[in-house]
């Protein structure tokens, strides 16, 4: 990555600027693929991009950076995310 | 505009430090999709200043100057004209503020850019509160509310900014919601496909602030609409549109949802219920919906002056 001179403090782009946020979750959510219509909604309504969208459109969840709001669960039509107690 | 056709390009790295469920991340992550990497963001004091100060990484994938809170729209103009000299015109300068950065502090340095011409996109997400110090009421809070500074309900209603800005002419005005994100994503597009200032409102409800549960806040943001609570709405050179559920609404399609429902699901409106029902207050939110939708039926009707 390109580095700048400046008479100011500069932040530079990283994954994780905050940590591994992924910490701070009491559930998680867990999809279950079988019910999964792809149709993207949690993809669009995760804050964080934690669900990853691959080539053809199926989805997954980055547990390393979801904070484990819930939006992805509530917002999916097919009820197919559930949210988990972590251990 | 289907949710597969929003660009697959992230340029909000994973890990930002906003709290869970935070809509701000999620427009600003949606707001970049829509305008790509040649984009400069210019953000005052806020919750989005400390996501993108966490010094020395930040999240965001595109350059952003981090600017005092009163001064974003006379550092935008400074931006906007140092890359017109430089030759990059096609660059998209966007101011994101929230509605502290806008409503109130913000508001002279907006106005003067826009009475500049500046060509930049200002966007207020609006979540109603001063959030990133502690809750405390702004100009946008709504009457009735509960925060730190108004512990007994808010005892004015919100400033009317989108009739604000219409007084400055633009050749766009929009309000959005991230509840509706696809809208949120074409208003973002079509702010930048036109020269000239422009401004976009974003109304992001705010859990830890709101006091709701964090996995409610994109139905939050839906029942705003559906009672009225927030327009979607948007002007070309004046002529004002309203989209959606509020088109529906005014069409007489769709009628509004109680608004008891979208205050009963905030704790920040408790008091309007417990220990027993402030009828005083519950009349006056009712009276000024009415009036705020006499109000949009009329702008629907006339639009406004041209830009
Ligand atoms: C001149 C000045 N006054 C006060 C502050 C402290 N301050 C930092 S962020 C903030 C609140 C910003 O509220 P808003 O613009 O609504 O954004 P939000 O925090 O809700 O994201 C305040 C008061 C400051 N940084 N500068
Ligand atoms: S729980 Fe929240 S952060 Fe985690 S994937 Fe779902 S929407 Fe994203
Ligand atoms: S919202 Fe539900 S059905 Fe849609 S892609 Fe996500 S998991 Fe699949
Ligand atoms: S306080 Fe509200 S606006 Fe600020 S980061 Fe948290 S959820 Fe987002």
């Amino acid at each position: 990555m390109e580095r700048y001179e400046a008479d100011t403090t500069i932040s530079y782009p990283c994954v994780g600027a905050a940590g591994k946020t992924g910490g701070w979750r009491d559930f998680k959510p867990v999809i279950d693929q079988s019910n999964c219509i792809k149709c993207l909604r949690c993809w669009a309504y995760c804050p964080e991009g934690a669900v990853l969208r691959g080539e053809d459109d199926s989805v997954s969840i980055d547990y390393d950076y979801c904070k484990g709001c819930g939006i992805c669960a509530r917002e999916c039509p097919k009820k197919a995310i559930t949210m988990e107690r972590e251990d | 505009m289907a949710i597969k056709d929003l660009a697959r390009q992230e340029l909000m790295h994973p890990g930002a430090g906003s709290c869970p469920g935070c809509v701000d991340l999620l427009s600003l992550r949606m707001t970049l999709k829509a305008l790509g990497e040649k984009t400069v963001l210019v953000i005052p004091a806020s919750c989005t200043a400390s996501i993108e100060c966490s010094y020395p990484k930040t999240p965001f994938q595109v350059p952003v100057l981090t600017m005092a809170f009163a001064a974003s729209g006379a550092a935008a103009s400074g931006v906007a004209a140092a890359l017109k000299r430089l030759g990059d015109d096609d660059v998209n300068v966007v101011v994101w503020a929230g509605d502290g950065g806008t409503y109130d502090i913000g508001l002279q340095a907006m106005s003067g850019a826009m009475e500049r011409g500046t060509n930049f996109i200002f966007i207020c997400y609006n979540n109603e509160i001063y959030s990133n110090t502690g809750i405390q009421r702004s100009g946008a809070t709504p009457f009735g509310a509960w925060t730190t500074t108004t512990w007994t309900g808010k005892s004015e209603q919100r400033k009317d900014m989108l009739g604000i800005v219409m007084a400055h002419r633009l050749p766009y005005i929009a309000s959005a919601s991230p509840s509706y994100i696809e809208d949120l994503y074409r208003k973002v597009q079509k702010a930048a496909s036109i020269k000239g200032p422009k401004y976009l409102e974003f109304h992001t409800p705010c859990a830890p602030g709101w006091r709701f549960p964090m996995e409610q806040t994109v139905e939050m943001g839906r029942l705003a609409v559906e009672c009225g609570a927030w327009p979607l709405l948007e002007a070309v050179n004046g002529k004002v549109e309203f989209n959606l559920r509020s088109k529906q609404i005014l069409d007489g399609k769709y009628e509004r949802k109680p608004i008891e429902e979208y205050l009963k699901a905030q704790g920040r409106f408790a008091h309007l219920f417990r220990p027993e029902r402030d009828e005083k207050a519950l009349a006056e939110i009712e009276r000024w919906l009415d009036a705020e939708w006499e109000h949009y039926r009329q702008l629907a009707s006339c639009g406004v002056a041209a830009a």
